[in-house]
């Protein structure tokens, strides 16, 4: 094995290891930028010796090991100075009595708990969402800077320092290494659920740049779902999540063309769907079902996204299904884009007029003025309903207003069919 | 990037395997879903109760179970979820550890045009 085989096989290990050791480390550190820096070392302590000894067949265990050391010291350094500042020192010393038998037995607890625990601080709401995001992806998706910078086309000096700078904050504000329990942990895990929904998302439909996907980033929060899955297996809403974004996922090679024009639904090839996502995906729905109550946002978006899913055919879409999903989702969630999406439902179970009613009440919404997919949506009914000159004038504009390149040409596209 | 790996223990056994296997087994497979990596995972029974099946100018020819070169028999399969082929590797070692024995065969699959990261 040459040293660049081992460098990236180390790589490969820290991906692996980086969340469940920085997990457990700041269980004992109690500062999450402390058990970074500490799993940090251990990764430069591998690059070191591991070129030479070969990789040990127990990586995890020896990272582990590792940074247990350093963090022993860490402590003991810590008391020293306190010591020193003649603050707690009676304390402290007990504390780090108690936190020798806590390192060891760190190794073989669950760590489950510890992983929870920092996904809940990564994804604390005293973070900016940018900040919960970067951090989500470096501390539990075992990304680098760079390859954080990369995914959302900035520069890794903007994401390193939005990662210092959030983990300073989570010090700063004394924010504890632990799961949310009562009323408080509904609304944290609704932050964390909306933290990986949006890296779904940003890598499902790029908002800038000239690919329509960046796919590395869905897989990266399809995996950051299934882990949560795993990890709180009682939220009915986590497992709406999974579901939810496997079976977008199942569409990915059916929505792009051969040019990476963006291809919408109806007009997929729905043999090019993944059935084994699917399959994933309407498994974790039952998953959220079982589980019983009331159904969450995800859980509903997943059922219609289900019903799409179960069609082999667009003409077998349960449209019905579909819009009575869409009115218990709008009566949870009230929102324009949930009744822009209630319009289109209501159009194909009911005819174009029907949906555009709908979409007639929204265009005074503030929140949609710079929305593409209320002009879209409104051109795409005009255009049923033969009002051709009416949609091109929607398309154009749908086609303004979208920072997608993809999109925009086939926006401006669909203008210029209307016109005949 | 999804990879498959395609398991040979080099020898074909009929013995079931045993319930500690089947336990260390179940840990590695529950261990790796938390981690999120395993999309799927199956094994595959004795060949005996299998076939192969071949087409050569146009016509076929059906050979029943069991074979005997048994050195390159899959005997099961997992699809993993990987940021890259070093790791899906690394992955593999941890299967291979548990089973002590054999070779796999980690192979990149086609994704979607957009999917090729």
């Amino acid at each position: 094995m040459t040293a660049t085989d081992t460098h990236r096989a180390i790589d490969a290990v820290w991906r692996i290891e980086s969340p469940r050791l920085i997990a457990g480390l700041a269980r004992i550190v109690r500062d999450i930028g402390a058990a970074e820096d500490l799993a940090q070392d251990a990764l430069v302590a591998a690059l070191e010796q591991w070129p030479e000894s070969g990789i040990p067949r127990n990586p995890g265990a020896w990272l582990m090991g590792t940074a247990k050391h350093r963090a022993i010291d860490l402590l003991r350094r810590k008391t020293m100075l306190e010591r020193k500042h003649g603050e707690l020192g009676y304390e402290l010393e007990s504390q780090q009595r108690d936190a020798a038998p806590d390192l060891d037995a760190s190794l073989d607890d669950d760590v489950g708990d510890d992983l929870l625990r920092l996904v809940f601080t990564a994804c604390h709401p005293v973070l900016s969402t940018e900040a919960r995001v970067a951090l989500t992806l470096r501390l539990l998706g075992g990304l680098t800077t760079d390859e954080i910078a990369r995914a959302y086309l900035v520069s890794e000096p903007t994401i390193a320092q939005r990662i210092v700078r959030a983990k300073r904050t989570l010090a700063e504000k004394q924010v504890p290494f632990d799961v949310p329990r009562g009323t408080e942990r509904a609304v944290r895990l609704s932050s964390v659920l909306e933290v990986i929904y949006l890296i779904f998302n940003e890598g499902y439909s790029a908002t800038a740049g000239d690919d329509l996907m960046r796919p590395a980033l869905c897989e990266d929060a399809l995996r950051l779902a299934r882990i949560l899955a795993e990890l709180a297996p009682q939220e009915s809403e986590v497992h709406g999540l999974a579901a939810l974004l496997e079976i977008q996922a199942s569409r990915s090679r059916a929505r792009v063309g051969p040019s990476g024009e963006p291809i919408v639904l109806f007009d997929q090839n729905r043999a090019l769907w993944d059935r084994l996502l699917i399959r994933r995906g309407l498994a974790a729905l039952e998953r959220a079902e079982a589980l019983g109550g009331p159904r969450g946002p995800y859980a509903l978006q997943a059922a219609i996204t289900a019903c799409h899913a179960r069609a082999r055919t667009p003409d077998g879409t349960d449209w019905n299904r579909i819009v009575s999903l869409y009115d218990e989702l709008a009566r949870l969630i009230p929102s324009p884009v949930v009744e822009l999406n209630r319009a289109v439902a209501v159009s194909m179970a009911h005819g174009p007029q029907a949906g555009l009613e709908i979409v007639e009440e929204l265009t005074e919404e503030p929140s949609l003025r710079r929305y593409h997919l209320l002009p879209t949506v409104r051109g795409d009914l005009l255009a049923k309903l033969g009002r051709t000159d009416e949609a091109r004038a929607e398309f154009e504009r749908a086609a303004s207003l979208t920072r997608n390149a993809r999109e925009r040409e086939l926006l401006l596209q669909r203008a210029r069919k209307s016109e005949v | 990037m999804r990879y498959m790996s395609l398991y040979k223990p080099g020898k074909e056994s009929d013995a079931p395997p045993t319930a500690e296997e089947i336990a260390t087994m179940g840990r590695l497979i529950d261990e790796m879903t938390k981690a999120g990596v395993l999309i799927a995972t199956d094994g595959l029974q004795s060949s005996k109760k299998g076939a192969r099946v071949k087409i050569s100018n146009g016509t076929f020819t059906v050979t029943d179970g069991p074979f005997t070169e048994t050195k390159e028999l899959v005997a099961g399969f997992a699809i993993l979820n990987a940021s890259s082929k070093e790791e899906a590797i690394e992955l593999t070692k941890r299967f291979l550890s548990v089973v002590g024995e054999g070779e796999c065969e980690v192979r990149a699959m086609h994704e979607a045009p957009a999917l090729a990261s």
